[in-house]
């Protein structure tokens, strides 16, 4: 159709045009801060007077500087709780979920992805009663005659970090269970009976058959719960602001300590520097794992 | 596949037991909100304290707080869904040069954090006297929202019947009226997810309306709360009618379209 052809390439510009608002809202407020980022990350400034510049020694004060080490450990920590246990609790539950067919399923489904949809700080805001040193969790354990165990959660040394981790469980969970029954629903049953002819019970059918069936879906979950770990904030801002003393305190919430009330401008930008480019590697080797197959 | 009757019962178990334990957490601060305020309150006898939501709506200025997320939500959505839109229909169904870039560009988007360009973002907003500004706290979210709507209208166009656009193209009609006209209407379930997720993740920010706005004249829902927890430490009623307040917009659309949220959620996060 040499008609088409020519208003093809008399109107190359047809594609620019539906691209360019997003480009345009996109470039200045995210691509360009990027960019200026990288720019920030090699100066010393307070936020109000002159900068210097100081080269790469932000980021050698990134590595050395105790109390950001102790926020990118603690970061870490969390992953166990966001991601490492709720992807056991995930494969467990709905694997036995699996082995019948339940009426009802489309109930639970909408209240274990309840925790998603509300407002982390909403969250937040209820754990921390359920913490305090009269809240719930204290109550029961005194009503349970288990007293000596009470004590204030996020005031301990030893118990915040768990306990703000184990808030990140709660909210996790039932995400990564949703997504691994629907991983699951999606293997065929006649590989299921295979298996059983072979005389596999139900610990080696999971391993043999569901198991490699939901990579995906494992992939997928590791994925969004190990960079909610990382970039942890408003969970931490509501709850302890980083106490105990540095207890739980973490790289975002280091970033805006640093930025807006240190006055440590450049060291914060190197900081959310690094942190990226923690995220986009864990999250490069994860999908490169689950690709594999 | 035959399963016993137990293997059922057991499912039943494990399935109410884990729904007990995300509904206990919003069970303990639905029934503070509905608690009394106070030991002398409480003292009057057994009652639901409805009006703890009144108080919280004007002494706690939850009433205000609310009517930023609106305005600053509204914003969001509208700017990022639009943009989107336009932009997934380029990358979905035409062909032109440095496509491949732009949207690996766009992918990046959904990738960083927002950690990693907030600092530089809030000093030169700043500069431009944004800060403190609606425009400020919602047109950095926008533009992480147009990320992920890009990535999301690209596929739905993709997966739009070619020959559907075939049939429109032959009848003369030009590039912009075949989306408006055809594919906007068909697609109005994947829009309909992009508008839920993008309200969804606009009122519950917290980050972005923190740093953007530092005099508090834009305080959002969610940053009400926070501040509000900081001020009145005693008002443990008024606190959770607020956090009840604060979810409750979003619970009820994810109550009545859960499946957009479910979905929408869940394939977003499935990359290709």
């Amino acid at each position: 159709m040499p008609g088409r052809s020519t208003r093809r390439s008399g109107r190359a510009w047809v594609p620019y045009a539906y691209l360019a608002p997003a480009l345009l809202v996109y470039g200045v407020f995210l691509l360009f801060p990027i960019g200026r980022a990288a720019q920030f990350s090699l100066f010393e400034w307070d936020g109000l007077g002159a900068s210097t510049f100081v080269g790469l020694d932000n980021y050698v004060t990134v590595f050395q500087d105790g109390r950001l080490l102790e926020a990118f450990g603690h970061a870490f920590v969390l992953i166990f709780f966001f991601s490492v246990l709720p992807l056991a609790i995930g494969l467990l539950v709905a694997g036995v979920l699996n082995r019948a067919q339940v009426k009802g399923l489309g109930f639970f489904r909408t209240v274990l992805f309840l925790p998603q949809v509300i407002a982390m700080v909403v969250v937040a805001v209820a754990w921390r009663q359920i913490y305090a040193p009269d809240g719930v969790l204290n109550g029961t354990l005194r009503a349970l005659g288990l007293g000596h165990l009470a004590r204030p959660w996020l005031g301990d040394y030893a118990f915040t970090l768990p306990a703000v981790g184990l808030v990140g469980t709660w909210v996790a969970t039932g995400l990564v269970i949703v997504l691994m029954l629907a991983g699951m629903t999606k293997i065929p049953r006649e590989h299921y009976e295979a298996a059983r002819l072979d005389g596999a019970g139900a610990f080696r059918e999971f391993l043999a058959v569901t198991l490699p069936a939901v990579r995906g879906e494992i992939t997928v979950a590791l994925t969004l719960t190990i960079i909610a770990a990382l970039k942890t904030f408003d969970l931490v801002y509501v709850t302890t602001r980083g106490g105990p003393g540095t207890s739980t305190t973490v790289p975002s919430y280091e970033i805006y300590r640093r930025a807006f009330e240190t006055g440590d401008v450049g060291l914060a930008t190197a900081v959310g520097v690094v942190l990226t480019a923690v995220v986009l590697v864990i999250t490069a080797v994860v999908n490169r794992i689950g690709d594999r197959s | 596949m035959k399963v016993s009757a137990l293997e059922r019962a057991t499912n039943y178990v494990v399935l109410v037991f884990f729904a007990l334990v995300v509904l206990g957490p919003i069970g303990v601060i639905v029934s503070l909100a509905f608690g009394p305020e106070s030991a002398s309150v409480a003292r009057e006898g057994f009652a639901l304290h409805v009006e703890n939501f009144a108080e919280a709506w004007v002494v706690g200025r939850f009433g205000e707080y609310m009517t930023s997320s609106v305005i600053v939500a509204a914003i969001v959505v509208v700017i990022a869904v639009t943009c989107s839109i336009l932009a997934g229909y380029a990358f979905g169904v035409m062909r032109f040069r440095g496509s491949g870039f732009l949207f690996a560009l766009f992918l990046l988007g959904i990738m960083v954090p927002t950690e990693a360009f907030i600092v530089p973002l809030f000093f030169d907003m700043r500069s431009l006297g944004l800060t403190n500004t609606v425009w400020g706290v919602a047109l950095p979210q926008a533009a992480m929202s147009i990320a992920f709507g890009t990535y999301w209208m690209r596929a739905y166009f993709r997966s739009a019947s070619l020959s559907i656009i075939e049939a429109a193209r032959l009848d003369g009609a030009g590039s912009f009226r075949i989306l408006w006209q055809i594919l906007v209407p068909i697609g109005r379930p994947a829009i309909l997810t992009l508008v839920l997720l993008t309200f969804m993740w606009t009122w519950n920010e917290f980050l972005i309306p923190l740093v953007m706005s530092p005099s508090g004249t834009v305080r959002t829902a969610p940053l009400g709360l926070a501040f509000f927890q900081g001020q009145y430490t005693q008002g443990t009623a008024l606190l959770a009618a607020g956090a009840v307040l604060v979810a409750l917009p979003v619970v009820v659309l994810y109550i009545f379209l859960q499946r957009h949220f479910i979905t929408g959620m869940i394939e977003g996060a499935v990359r290709e």
